[in-house]
């Protein structure tokens, strides 16, 4: 039997992250908490922020859901650290557009989150990588505000 | 009963997806629909579509006979006493609401209790979340055992002279519990509650006799029977709905309309605001005909074969979980399980790419989840129309995807 299409979403390195979640846990003094879930399927995540001078200093996230929701939330946390709310903010954006199967530029370094572009062609499983990624967008949105 | 010929009355079965041909296991959710309904509803659209009950021309009255013919129907398929007892609503959700906003807010108040279990679907919880917070009644949980099932001297204790409202599902859609619904409505009586039955799970795999369980309340919907979706029963004793005010107002439902009052039509209509769900409850009497002709009883023992087969089959994986009754124990046509460590999202898209469709997440049961101490479980539903073979291929599918896992891992 082929799982070759699987092996399409679930790659090495996104079974990676979620066996060994890259910021795990909370930020005792995170300034943004943000708590979101999807209330279709049960996942739910807590990721807590630290901003400093407009940059995210630093990222953890709490929660349970599948390997892409979780993984996605790991590489996620590890993406927008050292970033500016901006390019935070931008890199979701493309991440949404990978995920919608849009064209998205070329000009930022995505690292591990290429591994999710597989994501794209299993339309049930969108909304599971994006979670961690809305939860994000939602507490820097405020933040900005 | 020969499942593998009943297969061929459902068109939508022969197909291949992802490769493979299809293993519809999530009937639970919605079953799939026999040509015999496509083509009463067909049949309805090209040559009888009108409205109902403004019958002067004859589409008006062939359609008013098609509708009305679908609530006898109804009455006879859970042996309600009168036609006036059967109220089509949207869905066994649209039926628990009008219960709660009509006969609840009428008759519970400050104090009152409301009792229902921790295994009910999210429909048969938030409608008394509701009530009790509008009423200041109080909502209780009758608890449960380690598999899945409620203790009567636990009902006994639980619903009190205080109690205004037992509100129970008659079969788990997550436990594949069977609960003594007769029972409990005899000790709801002896307090003096009126009992309402959630029979969304029922109504489509067994017979139900709504005199024998003495019920006062029955809700079910369509679309998990073979019937098309948005249309559902609001069964209830004649002399409670009479005395219930309708909680939508508007055409059809009127008797008389003045400028600053109005009178109502008499049951079953006075709930029937609207032009109501016509095509949906004549592909309801449809499916009922089906499931009728092939026989309830049959239709109960042959998923009670499957549901034997697959946990004996299930159990032969290691590393399994399974919810509910224990092997031998009866249960409904469904195992919900979680296999090891791998979550049932993914367990479920495995399965997808075998061609092999079974639910995966909460089920609408975010209290019951709580209970079983986990946040997702995978649901394999059987129905009329799936075999033995199917579960041969859920099995080999889960061994696959335990593989597959372990692999990647």
């Amino acid at each position: 039997m082929s799982f070759n299409n699987l092996d399409q979403l679930y790659r090495q390195v996104i079974m990676d992250h979620y066996k060994n979640p890259r910021n795990k846990g909370q930020l005792e003094d995170g300034t943004l908490t943000v708590d979101m879930n999807n209330p279709t399927c049960g996942d739910r995540i807590h990721l807590t922020l630290n901003v400093e001078d407009g940059k995210v200093s630093a990222a953890k996230f709490d929660g349970e859901g599948c390997s892409i929701s979780m993984a996605s939330a790991s590489m996620m946390t590890q993406a927008v650290k050292g970033k500016d709310i901006e390019t935070a903010l931008k890199l979701s954006q493309v991440f949404s557009d990978m995920m919608q199967g849009n064209d998205y530029p070329d000009d930022l370094d995505l690292g591990d989150i290429e591994a999710l572009q597989g994501v794209s062609k299993f339309p049930a499983r969108i909304k599971c990588a994006t979670l961690a990624w809305k939860a994000m967008e939602k507490g820097l949105s405020e933040d900005g505000k | 009963m020969n499942a593998k010929e009943i297969k061929q009355y459902f068109p939508i079965l022969d197909q291949k997806v992802n490769g493979h041909p299809l293993v519809y296991l999530d009937s639970a959710a919605t079953s799939q629909k026999p040509i015999q309904v496509i083509e009463a509803l067909n049949k309805y659209y090209r040559e009888d579509n009108s409205n109902v009950h403004r019958g002067v021309h004859t589409l008006g009255n062939r359609a008013t006979d098609a509708y009305e013919g679908a609530r006898d129907k109804v009455r006879k398929f859970i042996n309600a006493k009168a036609r006036e007892e059967i109220v089509f609503t949207r869905g066994t959700t649209t039926s628990l609401n009008t219960i709660a906003q009509s006969y609840g807010r009428a008759n519970v108040k400050e104090g009152d209790e409301i009792v229902i279990t921790y295994m009910e679907h999210h429909s048969n919880i938030i409608p008394w979340q509701q009530l009790a917070k509008e009423t200041g009644a109080v909502l209780k949980y009758l608890p449960l055992q380690d598999n899945g099932s409620v203790l009567l001297d636990d009902a006994r204790e639980l619903i009190t002279e205080k109690t205004k409202i037992v509100s129970i599902m008659m079969v788990s859609n997550v436990l594949g519990t069977i609960n003594p619904i007769k029972e409990i409505t005899k000790i709801a009586h002896e307090k003096g509650a009126i009992m309402i039955v959630d029979g969304a799970q029922t109504a489509p795999h067994m017979k139900i006799d709504v005199q024998d369980l003495d019920c006062d309340f029955l809700a079910f919907s369509g679309h998990k029977m073979c019937g098309p979706t948005g249309i559902g029963v609001m069964y209830g004793k004649k002399d409670l709905l009479d005395n219930m005010e309708p909680v939508e107002f508007g055409g059809e439902m009127i008797d008389f309309v003045g400028l600053y009052e109005s009178t109502w039509k008499e049951l079953p209509w006075k709930f029937e605001g609207g032009t109501p769900i016509i095509a949906g409850a004549i592909g309801l009497g449809a499916a009922i005909d089906f499931l009728e002709e092939i026989g309830l009883d049959e239709i109960e023992q042959h998923e009670h074969r499957l549901a034997d087969y697959a946990m004996e089959q299930l159990s032969t994986i290691e590393g399994m979980t399974i919810y509910g009754p224990l092997a031998g124990e009866k249960r409904a046509g469904l195992v919900t399980f979680n296999v090891g460590d791998v979550h049932p999202h993914d367990v479920a898209t495995v399965l997808d790419a075998e061609g092999i469709a079974v639910r995966a997440g909460h089920h609408c049961t975010q209290p019951l989840m709580k209970w079983l101490e986990c946040s997702a479980t995978a649901r394999a539903s059987f129905y009329l129309y799936n075999t033995e073979e199917d579960v041969d291929r859920l099995v080999q599918g889960l061994v696959q995807t335990k593989e597959y896992f372990s692999d990647v891992f």
